[in-house]
């Protein structure tokens, strides 16, 4: 089949669904790869570049369209665009099916196949097609980066000669693949970040980023998770005490980055008008949210405005497409990875398997008919959090009494042990005669100097130990040599094949050892 | 050579024993100990030869010089992957040779009680050493006597048969897979109790053919226990058979009222049972259930995998490795099957040389033997000191970059803290999911010995590359700069 990546269109998009070393991945899984010409100009790869990659350059979209079975995008396709749509055509693109009847209806009318990718369940085996997270991810950076522009000093704080320097503070709010990668860049230039989410269970990946997870005390605290890894809208009451949270953080922060979506939602007010006047001059929000009405709500789209306090309020939408060479480069992996799953068997033949989750979730229009909303996936995004017993750290007493109580079973299992031991030794003492007690004793004593001995052999050393003992155990030709004096032949023939098989006991066994000892070096 | 002059080169042998496993706490001391270990063995054997009461002095110089050099030949010839199997062939010598010295104990035993009773005087009697003691038991001790005998030939035919069938298995000459006659633990255990009725009938003085019945009875005890448990177990039963060995010696000790066998022996027994204390810990199982063969009841339906096993070409792991700062290699039975060790060595040497941090992480029971992947590695010239134990290098692994799992399965197997159904709960295992990147070299896609799905080949920071290990290693080696 003929997979072709038109130009986009959208003003502003500078991104493309295909480059060259996808196209090189696609044609290996038994498709041609067509590409408008200049689709690639504004992420980095060049017409020649395609070229070089097996990619077939066309003159125009329209020649595209028609040639390509499998039409591969990155924005949903505007007007112009739709009148392209022909019958049993696949689209793979975002498609914001949720709040776009309209083309939905006309794809579905005019018989073309459209996978929207946001639409791509968050299960694991879904993760290489899930756009949304790569996406999100070069949105989380480019936050940052955006921040740090806008932003009059330093992230990391510094004592120079000229003078002390103070950290910058930033808060994260909301934890999500964005958060975490705001947070990520946050910490390694050296900020001291602060992070929030309404689920406590990512407060493990908040601190293993280095970040401090704000702590919000609440009974009822397992509300806000819905399927698929998203938040859900929370409870008027948790809401308030967020916001107290953040009212008093507001006057220490300096950067706000603020990530808060909850799916078909309009974004959550988190960052109040209060909050904002309450921030130091030069602060800086960035609004990731600002496409859904934003987390703040003096958020300008698209626009950097200075508020009056001089706080400056940063709602661009076009993160990804501001790192054009690398979201595509992403983008474009999350493509070939879902044409992959449409070509189980690799011979350019498309297998649209509705009975599959991912496919199934999201495909939203398939043989004319519109399939939006999917049914809910069969398996949940995040294991139910475990119940964690032991989180308080034991106090001093406490740790006391547990020594000491391990100390007291300690004694009494030894002194058990040890009349268990005297126990047996007397009912052995009273039957056996003088001759046996003597070697008993010895094989007694000897015992116990083993197990002292052996406890401290290092674990690197084990098999050495096993050798030397082999070696050692060897030993028994004493007991042969005792006695191939014998008249008696078959004591003799026995004997004799006793030592020689202990002798290949105690020479190979010790010579094995030496080798392997010697082998081992310090650095 | 008087015998006063005989013990106390025996009790030098002793001190020198024990200082020699002593000396194994650290790599520096232990090639010193040993030397303790040759010495006192020398000491003890020269002094026997030379003491009073034995005889054909060539026939046991002439047996002493052909195992010896049999014992060199092997021990030079032998590959440290073969370690195991070395390890249990030479078990099966000392339990065949206790068998071989209990049966020869029985034999005298009836000649001189009939020298005796002829009324032959001791010293006309020309006697060795063993006969003249046994001329001097009373009646009580010779039951005694016969007692050890039994338990000497008990203890060592275990011993020589179930290190033949963990020879054979080691070696690849048997199949790994554990396999019962049918009546499984009950044959083994109506056999046990032949063996005691037939003790007893020893003791009652039955003749020298209840002896041959208990060696051969006991003899299909070692052979089917042994049979019963399966190739990753094989660390347990190998330092189990070891601490037989020792037991056997000792109990040949007490049949021959020789002081230095019993210490010896145990000292060796009670290394092995140590052995097999700590690796039946690290894999959070009781003896009996080792012993028992296979693994234990399940409590419930195991923890569904969800996901699926992606897979990398060398590439993409020599880029990752070119970017890390920390890695750690977990080795398996894997490598040694292998035989990558070679190639892990230049791997790491290179990575060391960009000044990354490498090291190895051993889990107790990686391996066919107890510390087999530490001599494998020490071969390969890798330097012992960054070779971690497992409950050193845990709580690295959220700082590591990259780990390299290298034919290892069960013990890498989240699902032992993760699933209390599976199996293997409560075994602990490397943690090496929380390093940042987990590189799994394997195979195939298929289970592990234990035949439990590994979760963490389905984890999002998981990547296998399938093949053989040293190819694959060897592949990555010019790719990395």
């Amino acid at each position: 089949m003929k997979v072709g990546a038109p130009k986009e269109v959208c003003l502003g998009e500078l991104r493309v669904a295909m480059t060259p070393s996808s196209a090189v991945q696609i044609q290996k899984l038994g498709h041609e790869c067509i590409i408008e010409t200049g689709a690639g100009l504004s992420a980095g790869f060049d017409d020649e570049a395609y070229k070089e990659a097996g990619v077939k350059v066309l003159k125009s979209a329209t020649a595209l369209w028609k040639a390509s079975d499998i039409v591969i995008k990155v924005r949903d396709p505007i007007k112009a665009e739709q009148k392209f749509f022909r019958d049993s055509q696949t689209l793979i693109s975002f498609f914001n099916p949720g709040g776009n009847e309209e083309l939905l209806k006309l794809a579905a009318k005019k018989g073309i196949n459209v996978i929207a990718m946001e639409m791509v369940p968050r299960i694991s085996r879904a993760q290489k097609m899930d756009a949304l997270s790569s996406m999100a991810n070069i949105a989380g950076y480019r936050a940052v980066i955006e921040a740090g522009n806008n932003f009059g000093r330093f992230f990391t704080g510094q004592i120079t000669a000229a003078g002390k320097i103070p950290p910058a503070k930033v808060l994260v709010v909301g934890a999500g693949v964005a958060g975490l990668a705001a947070i990520g860049t946050a910490t390694s230039l050296g900020a001291i970040v602060r992070a929030f989410d309404v689920r406590p269970e990512v407060a493990e990946q908040i601190e293993s980023l280095g970040a401090e997870f704000l702590f919000l005390d609440f009974d009822n605290n397992q509300g806000g998770v819905a399927t698929g890894g998203y938040a859900s809208p929370s409870s008027p009451e948790f809401r308030e005490k967020q916001l107290n949270l953040f009212l008093k953080q507001a006057p220490d922060i300096d950067i706000v980055i603020t990530t808060a979506l909850i799916p078909n939602h309009e974004a959550p007010e988190l960052w109040t008008r209060e909050m904002v006047e309450r921030m130091k001059p030069g602060s800086v929000i960035i609004d990731l949210a600002a496409e859904k009405g934003g987390n703040c709500k003096l958020t300008v789209v698209d626009e950097r405005i200075v508020t009056e306090n001089g706080v400056i309020i940063v709602g661009y939408t076009d993160f990804p497409s501001r790192m054009a060479n690398q979201a595509s480069t992403l983008y474009s992996t999350n493509i070939r990875h879902m044409i992959s799953d449409l070509t189980p068997n690799k011979d350019g033949i498309i297998v649209h398997d509705m009975e599959d989750d991912v496919l199934r979730g999201a495909t939203v229009t398939y043989n004319k008919k519109i399939t939006y909303p999917p049914p809910p996936p069969k398996l949940a995004a995040i294991a139910a959090p475990k119940i964690n017993k032991s989180t308080k750290p034991l106090s001093r007493a406490e740790e006391k009494t547990l020594s000491d109580k391990a100390f007291k079973t300690a004694t009494k299992l030894q002194i058990g042990l040890l009349c268990v031991g005297g126990l047996l030794m007397l009912g052995v003492g009273a039957v056996a005669p003088e001759s046996f007690m003597q070697h008993f004793i010895v094989f007694v004593l000897a015992c116990f100097i083993g197990f002292q001995v052996i406890w401290k052999v290092s674990h690197a050393l084990h098999t050495p130990l096993m050798a030397v003992t082999n070696a050692i155990s060897g030993i028994v030709i004493l007991g042969a040599l005792l006695q191939v004096g014998s008249s008696n032949f078959l004591v003799l023939f026995l004997s004799t094949i006793s030592i020689l098989i202990a002798s290949i006991n105690i020479v190979g066994g010790f010579l094995v050892t030496r080798r392997m000892l010697a082998m081992f070096q310090k650095s | 050579m008087s015998s006063g002059i005989v013990s106390a080169a025996y009790i030098g042998a002793a001190v020198l024993f024990i200082l020699s496993l002593g000396g194994l706490s650290n790599q520096e001391s232990a090639k010193r100990a040993v030397w303790y270990g040759i010495l006192g063995m020398a000491i003890a054997v020269f002094v026997t030869i030379f003491g009073p009461g034995v005889y054909n002095i060539f026939l046991i110089l002439t047996a002493i010089l052909v195992g010896s050099y049999a014992g060199y030949f092997i021990s030079g010839k032998v590959q440290m992957t073969e370690m195991p199997q070395l390890v249990a062939a030479l078990h099966s010598f000392v339990g065949l040779a206790a068998v071989f010295i209990g049966l020869n104990a029985e034999m005298m035993l009836n000649s001189i009680i009939t020298l005796r009773d002829s009324g032959l005087q001791m010293s006309s009697s020309e006697l060795t050493g063993f006969g003249e003691k046994l001329w001097q038991k009373d009646s009580i001790e010779i039951g005694i006597l016969k007692a050890e005998v039994f338990l000497g030939i008990f203890i060592g035919a275990i011993t020589f048969t179930g290190s033949i069938v963990a020879f054979g298995k080691l070696a690849g000459k048997l199949d790994g897979t554990p396999k019962k006659l049918k009546g499984g633990h009950y044959l083994n255990a109506m056999s046990l109790f032949a063996c005691l009725i037939l003790g007893w009938m020893y003791l009652d003085g039955a003749g020298i053919w209840s002896m041959i019945i208990v060696t051969i009875i006991s003899g299909f005890i070692g052979w089917h226990l042994i049979m019963g448990i399966g190739g990753a177990d094989m660390p347990v039963v190998v330092s189990m058979l070891n601490s037989y060995s020792g037991w056997a010696a000792a109990a040949i000790g007490f049949t021959l009222g020789n002081d230095l066998l019993i210490v010896t022996g145990a000292l060796v027994g009670s290394s092995g049972a140590i052995l097999s204390y700590i690796m039946c810990k690290a894999m959070n199982r009781s003896f009996i259930s080792v012993i028992l063969g296979g693994f234990g009841g399940k409590t419930g339906p195991q923890m569904v995998v969800d996901g699926e096993q992606i897979s990398i070409d060398v590439d993409g792991v020599a880029s990752a490795l070119n970017d890390a700062n920390s890695v750690v290699i977990i080795p398996g039975y894997g490598m040694a099957v292998a035989q990558a060790q070679q190639s892990v060595s230049a791997l790491v040497s290179k990575l060391r040389g960009k000044n990354i941090k490498v090291r190895f992480a051993i889990h107790p029971v990686a391996g066919r033997l107890p510390g087999h992947m530490n001599v494998l590695l020490a071969e390969a010239k890798v330097p012992y000191d960054i070779v971690l134990e497992m409950d050193e290098i845990n709580e690295d692994f959220p700082n590591t970059d990259v780990v390299i799992v290298i034919g290892s399965n069960d013990i890498v197997n989240p699902a032992a803290q993760d699933d209390p159904n599976s199996p293997i709960a409560g075994m602990p295992v490397l943690e090496c999911w929380k390093a940042r990147q987990v590189f799994v070299s394997k195979r195939g896609q298929g289970t592990g010995y234990s035949g439990i799905e590994n979760p963490l080949f389905y984890k999002e920071n998981t990547r296998m590359l399938y093949g053989d290990a040293k190819v694959s290693i060897d592949a990555l080696l010019p790719k990395i700069d």
